[in-house]
């Protein structure tokens, strides 16, 4: 289908302020008053506060007050709190001073004396495991987000494999499914390999702390805020500071980043709220680089193994896998259960067993981050493809299309559908725009002392979610408000999904304008901005209140000129009778009979079913304009997926152990494509993200005093720019999806696990077929690789070098 | 742990050499002397080290702190001149490409264009236990947080340990040690100038010290003398980003090369000892001999004699040795 905006490239309202500078991102504001805070983080991994006093630092100038966890709401179970006197890893915030400037406030930070009572921690989830092993946190040790806090201890029999470097596969694990006769699809492989695997947990490098400013006016609060989220930050965020959602304005325009960590309200953003109410002042918290690092959450690390037989044509008979997650200790992120879930998808075993355990550790809380449990379960998968591949002689790519989901795919314990999926097409376009053909020959050939490895990784992530509300208004000068709630994380989907209503209402571009980034602007109850689900979730809204607007559109000019709404259409922002082009009136026109209309036609009344968030944001509006309000209703039954593949070529030096990358192709199922400049852009940024979680990243964290090594960005390694490619080609399928108004759904997530898994493959391609079963695959690694060395980790080890 | 935020000091900006060592001799030990500021600023901004005063070193105008220049027998390289000049310099590059191409793999451009060649050979050690202000023997404690049986120890040493196992992050160490340089100090009763081998100083002569400046000291010129002049170079820098990361290992040797054979040789390795680590057993061994892959592969094999690896850095070892090779075979 022909779109006028759609699949075209346009520059979204927000990137001139970017490259500009004048972007206003939380700590960039200032109100008359403003005073600046600074936090008193634990020294230690695990502890008790037995005693505060803060007299010193109380009597210095300028000092204006402090806040502790007795002045804020106390958590519940394993969930994070906004201060604590029970600090569950280094670096959790203990209390907030405030002050007139914030070199005093961090200087009467040090003149608070706490005491601390040191508990026992745990970095490595196994050591909790074993009977009478430490536990993260009082009352027990394994816990998650939908999983209340409880104990889980294996036997020590249990524990017997570890020490030959096997995760023991008889521990009692938290959650487990399974379909298909697992023993018979064994039988029937060819090959069955037993592996045990780690990766690692990493931090977000969000290059926008999480600072915050806040005040109360006439009996509001104001929050500015870093988030990628908008409207689903408020009900969150309104319960950290203990008011009504009607009670908050919450301004969040520009997020330097957030990588999934700042998807939802996090507790410490509600600090200043809280010190602000306190002390009668507007409060700046300006959280800096370390602190990030201590509190801006990391991915989950994985202890795992996995069992996998391939047919003799190289089709998956069967999986049996388990996953240990180092979850932090808080609720965390359940990476652990989408990890089982990416796997069934990518591969459709005829069998498979599921089980997992988020175990609590005292190290950084757990965060969802880009591709949460899918993208680093693809480094630790993709390579046993490769292997199959070169016992049973297929191609590597083949051995993909092979076992490749498609519209039949059926995935998870309950073997939910999904709307659509066309990996091998994303794997055959992709293969396409790489060469694989001519470029798989190159694989293993020297250069003096460097060699040519050829990779190719998938991922997946889920694409959208459904049932969330549309807000669009038209005014009497004839522009279209889209009413967006969803949020600004950075890449363009709020802009590119925008679109559709414009492209629904048959709008030119230049007659939109989208109300984002301050409640203030009414909007409307949307999703989070996270879960790759915008391009479906936000198509399906706006939709729905783009159709709402039109039917009262072509109502209005049926109430004009007579007959039935049916007699009527839109086009060029002008409705007229199809059988009578002289009876048309101007949007702009109809905005203003809207007004005059009153009820539904201009937001006096509004939908039953909406949210009351929407409500709200509709009676803000009610008497401007024609307003199209709706919930999504559509029908949905299955889930929509991102599917994505990568190819990669790289020559390493088999001297130093550095490699360069050559190339990368990224190509991606994604339905219809919204936005092409965006999408090449997202597949590019995955990459670089991926190449990090595949050989940069990881937390450090000493076993013997839980204190961390890398807390600045040149300790924890993001990619440089030396480290990647300086060009990437991309690729998308473009099929539309069914069940997606428009075809379009997300894709922002599978991009970076297929390209960490593709520089997984193409490393151990160009070693020869070494397997490292641990990502980051780091410089160190493939030199004890090359000279023939163990590894200084032992296999099942985490948070190591 | 980081503060991660600067904290009040009384901050001095000499225009002279002599005011600048009058400063220093006046605060001694409480005087921290800044030039580019890219290893002061993080101690003093994380509280991992307290100092009252600052003496910023980069208004000082005269002295010929700052610049490259031709003396009788070399050249002289002001310790203000930031990498990137010594980087982009037509004299250095067509003498001692050495010293450009290890200048040009320090961190990133951002920071070259302010660190200085006196800051990169004056830097404290990278040791993450020590830089997060922990009480360890090169902080005056009484432990080394990073020598015991599970500590996270890959980046530390391989040679040199005495209580401490931290290394040289300096990628211009190694260059400056191979090219036979020589270092300027001055202080308030004059100037002497120390032979690089002899400026970088490990834990057993000293344990909270890097060099052999003293508080009342500043570093002022780095002098090399033309004997490597135009030799054949080879420095590479082996980290796990291509910019803005410390070598693992980085290897500076300059070799004198006459129909195939080796006349003369100096060698250096950064990243496996406290001091850049010349490696006079692989000079001993090369010199004289043939430029083959015989005698490259035999002077990487005895370059890691007597190394002492910790728990997490043995391949440093393979390392070093293949970066030997490669400076002998390839330069």
């Amino acid at each position: 289908m022909a779109y006028k905006l759609l699949g075209k490239n346009f520059t979204p309202p927000d990137v001139r302020a970017k490259v500009t500078g004048k972007a206003k991102y939380a700590e960039d504001f200032r109100v008359e008053g403003m005073v600046f805070c600074k936090l008193l983080l634990s020294p230690m991994p695990h502890a008790r506060v037995t005693s505060i006093d803060t007299t010193d630092a109380l009597a210095m100038d300028g000092v204006l007050g402090v806040l502790t966890a007795e002045d804020v709401p106390a958590g519940q179970g394993a969930g994070e709190v906004i201060l604590t006197n029970n600090p569950h890893y280094i670096g959790e915030p203990i209390l907030a001073i405030a002050a007139v400037d914030e070199t005093t406030a961090a200087d009467a930070i040090e003149r608070v004396h706490v005491e601390y009572e040191p508990l026992p921690f745990v970095i490595d989830p196994l050591d909790s495991l074993y009977p009478g092993g430490p536990d993260a946190r009082e009352g027990g040790n394994v816990a998650n987000a939908r999983v209340a806090l409880q104990s889980i201890k294996w036997s020590a029999r249990d524990f017997a494999s570890v020490e030959e470097g096997q995760l023991p596969m008889t521990g009692e694990p938290q959650t487990e499914w399974e379909y298909g006769d697992l023993d018979l699809a064994f039988a029937d492989a060819a090959v069955v390999y037993d592996e045990t695997f780690v990766t690692a947990s990493n931090s977000h490098h969000s290059m926008e702390p999480r600072s915050a400013m806040s005040y109360w006016e006439n009996g509001k609060c104001f929050v500015y805020g870093s988030s990628q989220s908008q409207s689903f930050v408020v009900p969150g965020l309104a319960g950290l500071i203990g008011i009504e959602v009607k009670d908050l304005v919450y301004i969040a325009e520009f997020c330097g980043g957030g990588f999934g960590s700042k998807g939802a309200a996090y507790a410490v953003m509600a600090v200043p709220a809280h010190l602000s109410k306190k002390i009668g002042r507007p409060v700046m918290m300006r959280i800096t680089r370390a602190e990030e690092y201590y509190m801006g959450s990391n991915r989950a690390g994985f202890q795992g193994r996995a069992k996998i037989g391939f047919a003799e044509d190289g089709r998956i008979t069967a999986i049996d896998m388990y996953v240990v997650q180092s979850n932090g200790p808080n609720t965390g992120f359940w990476d652990y259960t989408e990890a089982g879930a990416a796997v069934s998808i990518c591969y459709q075993p005829e069998a498979m067993r599921y089980r997992g355990i988020p175990v609590l550790t005292n190290t950084p809380p757990g965060g969802p981050q880009r591709g949460p449990g899918e993208n680093q379960i693809a480094c630790a998968f993709e390579p046993f493809l490769d292997k199959a591949a070169k016992e049973l002689g297929i191609d590597r790519l083949q051995i993909r299309k092979i076992n490749a989901p498609d519209n039949d795919a059926i995935f998870n314990g309950e073997q939910s559908p999904v709307t659509s999926a066309y990996q091998k097409e994303a794997l055959e376009i992709g293969a396409e725009k790489f060469g694989w053909e001519e470029k798989i020959r190159l694989s293993g050939q020297r250069n003096g002392s460097k060699v040519i490895g050829i990779g190719i990784g998938q991922a997946y992530h889920s694409a959208g979610a459904a049932g969330f509300d549309g807000l669009v208004r038209i005014t009497p000068d004839g522009i279209l408000h889209i009413h967006s709630g969803i949020g600004n994380l950075g890449t363009y989907s709020y802009a590119g999904t925008s679109r559709i209503a414009a492209e629904a209402l048959s709008y030119d571009w230049e007659n939109c304008v989208i109300e984002r980034g301050d409640t203030r602007k009414h909007l409307p109850w949307n999703f989070g901005q996270f879960g790759s689900n915008t391009s479906f979730t936000m198509a399906r809204c706006y939709h729905a209140a783009a159709m709402d607007a039109k039917q009262k559109l072509l109502e209005i000019a049926a109430a004009e000129f007579g007959g039935e709404a049916s007699d009527y259409d839109i086009a060029d922002e002008v409705v007229f009778a199809t059988q009578d082009s002289s009876k048309k009136i101007t949007y702009a026109e109809a905005a203003q009979k809207a007004i005059e209309m009153g009820g539904k036609y201009d937001g006096h009344e509004t939908p039953e079913d909406i949210n009351p968030m929407t409500a709200a944001a509709v009676s803000g509006i009610a008497g401007s304009g024609l307003v199209g309000v709706a919930k999504d209703n559509y029908d949905i039954d299955a889930v929509p997926p991102a599917l994505a593949a990568g190819f990669m070529m790289i020559e390493l030096d088999t001297e130093t152990g550095m490699f360069e990358i050559l190339d990368y192709t990224g190509s991606i199922d994604c339905g219809t494509v919204i936005h092409p400049q965006s999408l090449a852009t997202q597949i590019k940024g995955g990459a670089v993200m991926g190449i990090g979680l595949a050989t940069k990243e990881r937390i450090v964290y000493d076993p013997q005093n839980g204190v961390a090594a890398n807390v600045g960005f040149y300790q924890a390694k993001p990619p440089s720019y030396l480290d990647v490619p300086a060009t990437m080609e991309w690729a998308a399928v473009n099929i539309a999806d069914p069940q997606s108004p428009l075809g379009t759904r997300g894709m922002g997530e599978p991009v970076m696990g297929s390209a960490a898994s593709a520089l997984v493959s193409a490393i151990s391609d160009a070693l020869g077929g070494h397997y490292f079963n641990r990502t980051p695959i780091v410089t160190d690694m493939i030199v004890n690789a090359l000279a023939g060395q163990e590894q200084s980790h032992k296999p099942l080890q985490v948070a190591t070098y | 742990m980081s503060k991660d935020m600067m904290p009040m000091f009384e901050l001095y900006q000499p225009t002279d050499i002599g005011n600048a060592l009058d400063l220093a001799d006046k605060f001694g030990a409480d005087g921290w002397k800044v030039a580019g500021g890219q290893d002061s600023l993080d101690w003093i901004k994380d509280r991992a080290k307290r100092t009252k005063v600052v003496i910023d070193l980069t208004r000082i105008a005269d002295a010929g702190l700052r610049g490259i220049r031709e003396t009788t027998d070399g050249i002289e390289i002001g310790a203000l001149t930031t990498l990137t000049e010594i980087e982009e310099n037509e004299l250095i590059k067509e003498r001692f490409g050495l010293l450009a191409s290890a200048a040009a793999k320090v961190a990133s451009p951002q920071i070259r264009n302010v660190g200085t060649i006196g800051g990169n050979v004056c830097q404290d050690t990278r040791c993450w236990y020590y830089r997060s202000g922990i009480d360890c023997y090169r902080a005056g404690g009484t432990t080394c947080y990073a020598d015991t049986p599970e500590a996270m120890n890959r980046e530390h040493c391989l040679f040199g340990a005495d209580r401490c196992v931290a290394v040289t992050p300096s990628d211009t160490g190694p260059a400056l040690v191979a090219l036979d340089a020589s270092m300027v100090i001055r202080n308030a009763d004059g100037e002497r100038v120390v032979a690089a081998e002899d400026f970088f100083i490990g834990p057993d002569v000293d344990i909270e010290r890097m060099t052999v400046l003293q508080p009342g000291d500043i570093l002022t010129a780095i002098r090399i003398p033309n004997t490597w002049a135009g030799a054949s170079f080879y420095f590479e820098k082996v980290a796990d980003r291509n910019t803005w990361d410390f070598a693992l290992v980085n290897i500076a040797a300059a070799l004198r090369i006459n129909n195939g054979r080796i006349e003369d040789i100096r060698i250096a390795a950064g990243g496996v000892e406290c001091i850049p680590r010349r490696m006079t057993v692989v000079e001993d061994i090369v010199r004289g001999s043939a430029q083959d892959d015989e005698t490259a592969t035999l002077a990487g094999s005895s370059a890691s004699r007597g190394a002492t690896p910790l728990n997490y850095n043995h391949f440093k070892i393979p390392l070093l040795e293949n970066l030997v090779t490669r400076a002998i075979r390839d330069a």
